[in-house]
């Protein structure tokens, strides 16, 4: 089994990267970068390994954070309650974990697993199962596959531990596991049902964080530079440029625990004189240009700061932001039936039938 | 009603005098190394020039850079003891955690870490851990600390254990200068926590300046009370102010959008100050700058509370000119412009010599620049246009034209005409603004707090007599009070129908007796 061991430098690239594949939601990895600095700071260091090295047998931990984005600004995202909650896993389960996993690799959640396993010592593996970020936790790789969705942990830092013994479907996963989560404030450290190493293999998203590292990387040595980052981002990832453009109006509205609304664009450059409009549910869901739908999930939409090249989310989004909008593959998981079933167009309201960027 | 208003900026000390509601003189004085010998200077200058003379002075109100320059600068700053109340939640980010590291090792006396603080619908998080705090303090007191920053989880929806907190550090240390989170922000435990650290660090310059200050306005001969501009456009009486020095970083760029509002009569524009080397960028709404919504950091520092939005971009009075290829700024002489200026006989080519060479500005030695010819001279003209009308652009909050008011020594840079302005509006003493809008500044109260057993109409009026009488406190004239900002928030979990309202009030100073 081969493991390379993540640089400081990794991570801080890894967040920015991640950051990206969040593609409009998923927090912003701030919070998980700074406990990550002081943890490397204090001599842990984190391991990462391929899917590919697992045993069979081997059982994986996957790790993430739920919540409110407004508590986790005030409840700061705490590594050791993170190491809990698979520790608690491992106690209902009685096995160890061989390495642990992120669930989302998109936003905060792609750096979180890392803050678990430096105080675990285990590998991460370099997979995860949305290869960006979703709202819910049935908008996965494994449920695509009808993996078990149970047990699932939830643990708060003042020492609560809350175990989802057993559901039927991953939907009632989600809707019991935040009933906890509202309780304990708002906020819970998860670990998510245990994967075997077989089950990784065959339906993680894999190579994510070595890809979230290479975006943040590229796009920090164009910083560096001065070049063009987006064009950086794009020499890395074979993804398309969608459109430059400017922001004219967001329009926001909290509903069923979920950040919807829709943004407008007005061309520049290239695309003067031509509109695009964005609706978002926490990510970025369909972009239209000139009333056409150009992109729609599950191709990954990302909407970019044009000068830093650094994500902008739809939480933090406002007028006059110069943006540029890229696509990226979407994992081949999410693009046969089941997986449109689970994350296509329809899944979030949308009338279209899904068509992919990449596809022509 | 007469009024003084003092501006001090990087390079110059500007003092207006107002006499009912015109601006009866303007004078710049160079700012000093020490600041407060460049207050005195400009006070002195205009009272020589006759206009003050033995008239009554209802108040002098300065706006300073003189805390923030301390931790951009890393001086004349306290070590400061950290108290969080929150255990065990945030352990892994402690204060200080994000700081730079040079600043750090300047400010960090020591970090306590104990259990308290609430949840985001009001129910407390962990009881207050009164032992503990009060051992902290022995450990502060132990190792000579003074200057003390509480923060606590949620605290702006309930400050109750930041306070109770506080008590029991002054038991302990009875000249503790302590700051609570909770005065200073917002949603955000660490950049209100860095806010309150900073504040915390200031305490000994805050007094010590704001004690200079009453000095030098004493041996000026004015008998007027002494107001520090707020961030927020409004002033607070000295002794306050001094509680809150981060409260005064921004005040300059506020002053000047508040000036430009006063000398055009809008209160709804953009606004663009061109200095020597940078151009703000902001929008009046109300006759106040709209604030900015997101983190904003000061000397390295992450920190959320209330500054005004603005972008800066590098255009200014003393940006460097390339004319081949075309280039403007971001590069600036700043104060050096009147040596390095090539109409100054210096080498540099800025923006104020092509100025000059226009005829636009006569100042210099217009010889010095003939050899430029006037089609170079519209192309630098044409690129500063530009990347005005960018910075304009981006930070208008919806689309269609809007009014522009010109302001600062650089603003002969902005012309009659640009793109998605409909009219731009240059005004007398608008190198002055800055100073004017400290002259005019008013006071403010604010009331934030949770109300229980009484209506939410009932609740919202409490708070609003709270508030008046605190503006009134600050030295308002209870007459003019009005509200500004009204917010209340249920907090479901509260016992008695609880409700968390926030009530801001503004008012003229009141005459003095």
């Amino acid at each position: 089994m081969s493991l390379r061991e993540l640089t400081a430098d990794d991570i801080e690239s890894l967040a920015v990267g991640a950051w990206v594949l969040g593609t409009g939601g998923g927090g912003n990895p701030y919070l998980p970068l700074l406990n990550m600095r002081l943890l490397y700071r204090e001599g842990h260091r984190v391991q990462l390994m391929d899917a590919t090295d697992l045993d069979d047998e081997d059982w994986v931990g996957t790790v993430a954070n739920m919540g409110a984005p407004l508590v986790g600004q005030e409840r700061l995202t705490d590594s050791l309650t993170l190491a809990r909650a698979v520790s608690v896993m491992e106690r209902h389960i009685g096995r160890r974990f061989a390495a642990l996993m992120s669930m989302e690799i998109g936003g905060a959640n792609g750096v979180r697993p890392l803050m678990a396993a430096a105080h675990l010592k285990r590998p991460v593996v370099d997979s995860d199962t949305m290869g960006r970020a979703y709202p819910e936790a049935q908008m996965t790789s494994v449920s695509v596959g009808g993996l078990t969705p149970c047990p699932l942990t939830a643990v708060d830092v003042r020492g609560f531990e809350s175990i989802v013994h057993k559901v039927p479907t991953w939907k009632w996963a989600e809707r019991v596991a935040r009933k906890i989560c509202v309780e304990y404030g708002s906020v819970a450290a998860t670990c998510q049902p245990p994967r075997t190493g077989a089950e990784v293999k065959k339906w993680g998203i894999h190579g994510t964080t070595t890809k979230a590292i290479a975006i943040g990387a590229a796009v920090r040595e164009a910083q560096r530079r001065h070049d063009d980052p987006v064009a950086a981002i794009l020499s890395v990832e074979p993804g398309k440029l969608l459109y430059t453009g400017k922001v004219i109006d967001v329009a926001r509205r909290a509903t069923e625990g979920f950040l919807r609304g829709v943004v407008r664009f007005d061309g520049l450059d290239a695309w003067r004189g031509s509109a695009m409009t964005i609706n978002f549910q926490n990510e970025w869901i369909v972009a239209w240009r000139d009333d056409e739908a150009i992109a729609m999930t599950p191709d990954l939409i990302c909407v970019l700061d044009a000068v830093s090249g650094e994500a902008v989310g739809s939480e933090t989004i406002r007028y006059g932001q110069r943006v540029t909008v890229i696509a990226l593959p979407p994992p081949p998981v999410f693009l046969s039936e089941a997986g449109l079933h689970h994350v296509g167009p329809r899944a979030f309201g949308y009338d279209l039938d899904f068509r992919s960027v990449f596809s022509s | 009603m007469r009024r003084i208003g003092i501006d001090v900026g990087g390079t110059n000390t500007d003092a207006v005098l107002i006499e009912d509601g015109k601006v009866v003189r303007a004078v710049k004085a160079p700012t000093s190394e020490d600041v407060t010998t460049g207050i005195l200077d400009s006070l002195k200058s205009l009272g020589l020039t006759g206009v003050v003379g033995t008239k009554r002075i209802d108040g002098v109100m300065i706006g300073t850079t003189h805390f923030i320059n301390a931790v951009v600068q890393r001086r004349h700053l306290s070590k400061v003891a950290a108290l969080r109340l929150g255990m065990p939640a945030s352990a892994s980010l402690p204060p200080f955690c994000d700081w730079p590291e040079d600043l750090a090792a300047l400010v960090r006396g020591g970090v306590w870490m104990v259990e308290g603080g609430h949840e985001y619908d009001g129910r407390p998080f962990m009881p207050l851990d009164e032992a503990a705090v009060t051992k902290a303090a022995q450990e502060m007191k132990a190792m000579g600390l003074r200057a003390v920053g509480i923060s606590s989880i949620f605290s702006p929806l309930d400050p109750s254990h930041e306070r109770r907190a506080a008590e029991l550090v002054l038991a302990v240390i009875p000249d503790a200068a302590i700051t609570c989170s909770s005065d200073l922000g917002r949603i955000g435990l660490l950049e209100r926590e860095n806010a309150g650290l900073l504040n915390a660090a200031l305490a000994d310059l805050s007094r010590d300046t704001i004690a200079a200050f009453e000095k030098a306005i004493r041996e000026s001969g004015l008998a007027a009370p002494l107001f520090i501009t707020q961030n927020d456009g409004t002033v607070a009486e000295a002794r306050q102010a001094r509680r809150l020095p981060v409260y005064s970083f921004a005040s300059g760029a506020t002053n000047s959008m508040r000036g430009a509002a006063y000398l055009s009569g809008l209160s709804d524009a953009m606004v663009i100050d061109v200095g020597g080397t940078t151009t703000d960028v902001g929008q009046l709404k109300l006759g106040f700058p709209r604030e900015a919504n997101s983190v904003v950091k000061v000397g390295g520092v992450r920190t959320l509370f209330r500054m005004p939005d603005l972008l800066s971009i590098g255009l200014g009075g003393g940006s460097h000119v390339m004319l081949d290829p075309l280039k403007v700024g971001p590069l600036s002489v700043g104060y050096r412009l009147l040596k390095e200026g090539v109409a100054f006989g210096g080498s540099q080519l800025t923006t104020t010599d092509i100025a000059v060479a226009s005829g636009v500005l006569q100042l210099g030695d217009r010889k010095k620049v003939a050899h430029l010819d006037a089609a170079a001279c519209r192309q630098v003209f044409a690129e500063s246009a530009r990347l005005a009308e960018e910075a304009i652009d981006r930070m208008k909050t919806e689309a269609g034209d809007v009014p522009l008011i010109a302001v600062g020594g650089g603003a002969f840079l902005i012309p009659e005409k640009l793109a998605g302005v409909s009219q731009v509006i240059h005004v007398e003493h608008g190198d002055c603004a800055n100073a004017v809008g400290a002259a005019i500044a008013q006071v403010s109260g604010e009331c934030d707090q949770i109300f229980k057993d009484m209506t939410r109409v009932e609740a919202i009026a409490a708070a609003r007599d709270i508030a008046n009488d605190r503006a009134v406190a600050s030295g308002a004239d209870r007459a003019s009070l009005q509200t500004i900002e009204s917010e209340d928030m249920p907090l479901a979990y509260l016992p008695g129908n609880s409700v968390r309202v926030r009530v801001r009030v503004v008012g003229d100073v009141a005459a003095s007796a």
